[in-house]
């Protein structure tokens, strides 16, 4: 009997011990946690800083100035952004309005067909989902730089660019039409391209979610009385996979916005005939380094961030778990 | 109450009833590779058949004419395309290994360590993932002025190093690793950097692929820093040789196989690391969740 109380409390003892060990490991181990922490994070942190924390900041400050690169900026307060509302004619009558129906189409249209592809593509087993999978993906992992070869072989404006001689060959058209010269199809063909390589990262992150969705809750699903598909899909596999489709939605934005670039490419000039694939992107190359009026194209800038930004608001306000 | 068919999501055979979806997709993927298939098709056309009138979809006669061409003269810029070439793989090559080493330790510390910024950081990095470099292009070049990276080496890569995608990514997936695994090496005595390599990068190798191939993309696919930064034509990479071939292809039919060919050479190396790493690719994937 002694024996077994001695045994237990040298036991609790022990176990005291151990404790208090741990409270003073796990003290010693929040200081060194802090400072090994700063440690990890200090190349990103600088790096970050340094190319997207003081351009941001930059081009805010710049905005309020002119600055032509050669003088010191001057100070001249919201005058640049007044002139962008009210003097900036091209700015308003097609830069604005064709970005908005860019990116509204290019958007949420390539943002729904990703969503839908990738629906698609996880009815099937995954031998074939792999090889279609990497098909719909491929056109994202090509350099707009390196595509433009082929958009400018096939719109080329005379007879012998494969969409005229394929159009004349079938009596469509008579006469070779000057695909990325004319006002009316670069737009059109801005977005289709861009379409074609908008199946990217958001995609692929969707597609994990929807094939990620507990079956169970499918099974669940049609006991409460889910008759269909579309019902399926809409209040299972969605709200099942919000974190994917808000990524999803964020790389779509950015790939809307980073995109702008095409309208130069396919015409090759900036800005663009007639400014008819303008867009803000474009706006802010034309007065940054083609007119050097650096804090007008800061202003633009901001603007563009700001759009940005806001696009993003709805996605979260859209698919974000907490508000 | 509706009947219950069984799960047909991700199903493991093949069903009659699939048909339909994949006679929506055959078509579809047929049509996505389609430019990447002329791609291919007119940069092995020997030079008469890109004069051929009505123009031809597929090579009759392939030869690699256009890509020793390519890689042998220099008909715009006097300098090699090696040259170019040589310089996007310098360049590519360091920015992967330095983005990834950089977005690993960035995503473990935001992940299993405790401290004061760790939400406020993470939280600017989920803002920053809709960062568009290309908005604030002029305020960068300013920057990369400051720093004495104008014709610089170094101008191709550091501006390329800061991935918030890639940090996100890697965060999320160093979530998945139970903090006991962690604590229970740290009590072990193991040092942080030994935790980091021994337990975290191994467990995190997906999502390192995934990172290594967005890194990849983004810088193999630049041309902003050789056009911005760079004005020594030797100092410019295989991406930029790219634009000034098709600018000069309007009025030149033979050119057209050459940028062909260059566009070939830039798109193969993307495609095959996509297929290597693919399937760990879909394993990071389905944690890329915003919560």
């Amino acid at each position: 009997m002694k024996q077994a109380a001695e045994l237990q409390r040298s036991r609790l003892l022990h176990e005291e011990q151990i404790s208090t060990q741990k409270v003073k490991w796990y003290k010693k181990r929040s200081v060194r946690n802090e400072l090994a922490a700063y440690l990890f994070l200090s190349p990103y942190l600088i790096l970050f800083t340094l190319f997207i924390i003081i351009p941001v900041l930059a081009a805010i400050g710049l905005s309020f100035t002119y600055f032509n690169t050669v003088q010191a900026p001057k100070f001249i307060g919201l005058q640049n952004y007044v002139n962008l509302l009210t003097q900036d004619n091209e700015f308003m009558m097609y830069v604005l309005p064709n970005t908005i129906k860019f990116a509204l189409i290019v958007g949420p249209g390539g943002y729904i067909l990703s969503f839908f592809l990738a629906w698609l593509l996880a009815q099937i087993p995954r031998r074939s989902r792999t090889l279609l999978t990497l098909a719909i993906y491929s056109p994202s992992l090509t350099a707009a730089v390196a595509m433009a070869v082929v958009w400018l072989i096939v719109f080329s404006g005379d007879s012998t660019g494969y969409l005229n001689a394929f159009l004349i060959k079938w009596g469509f058209i008579n006469e070779p039409i000057q695909w990325t010269q004319s006002p009316h199809y670069l737009m059109p063909i801005m977005i289709m391209v861009t379409l074609w390589n908008s199946m990217g990262v958001g995609f692929l992150a969707m597609l994990a979610g929807i094939l990620n969705v507990n079956p169970e809750m499918y099974e669940a699903g049609y006991i409460d009385g889910i008759r269909n598909r579309l019902q399926e899909v809409w209040y299972i596999t969605i709200p099942s996979m919000k974190p994917q489709m808000l990524f999803g939605a964020v790389m779509a934005t950015v790939g809307t916005f980073q995109a702008g670039d095409i309208g130069v490419q396919l015409s090759g000039a900036n800005p663009t005939p007639q400014y008819a694939g303008q867009l803000i992107i474009n706006h802010i190359a034309d007065y940054g380094f083609i007119r050097y009026d650096m804090g007008y194209a800061s202003a633009v800038s901001v603007v563009l961030l700001i759009i940005i930004y806001g696009f993003s608001k709805l996605a979260w306000r859209l698919f974000g778990e907490k508000d | 109450m509706a009947s219950f068919h069984g799960n047909k999501i991700n199903p493991s055979r093949f069903g009659l009833g699939q048909l339909k979806f994949y006679a929506f997709l055959i078509p579809l993927g047929l049509f996505m590779i389609l430019p990447i298939v002329f791609i291919f098709s007119q940069s092995l056309k020997p030079l008469n058949e890109l004069f051929l009138y009505p123009p031809t979809f597929f090579v009759h006669k392939p030869t690699f004419e256009n890509i020793s061409r390519l890689l042998s003269v220099s008909d715009i810029t006097a300098i090699p395309a090696t040259k170019y070439l040589f310089n996007s793989l310098i360049v590519t090559v360091i920015v992967v290994i330095l983005s990834l080493i950089i977005s690993a330790m960035t995503g473990y510390a935001l992940s299993k360590k405790k401290f004061k910024l760790r939400k406020v950081i993470f939280e600017v990095n989920t803002i920053a993932l809709m960062f568009v470099p290309a908005a604030v292009t002029i305020p960068r070049y300013l920057v990369v002025e400051r720093l004495g990276l104008i014709n610089n080496y170094l101008g191709h890569i550091l501006p390329l190093l800061a991935l918030p995608v890639g940090v996100f990514l890697i965060k999320q997936f160093v979530d998945q690793i139970p903090n006991e695994l962690i604590e229970a090496a740290e009590m072990d005595g193991a040092h942080d950097l030994i935790v980091f390599w021994r337990i975290v990068l191994p467990i995190i190798k997906p999502a390192m692929s995934t990172v290594a191939i967005l890194a990849f993309q983004m810088a193999w696919n630049n041309t902003e820093t050789s056009i911005l930064y760079m004005s020594h034509e030797t100092l410019k990479t295989f991406a930029f040789y790219m634009t000034t071939l098709t600018t000069t292809i309007g009025n030149n039919v033979a050119g057209q196989g050459l940028a062909a060919a260059g566009a070939m050479l830039m798109f193969v190396p993307n495609l095959i690391i996509f297929i290597i790493m693919q399937s760990r690719v879909m394993d990071t994937m389905a944690h890329s969740g915003i919560k």
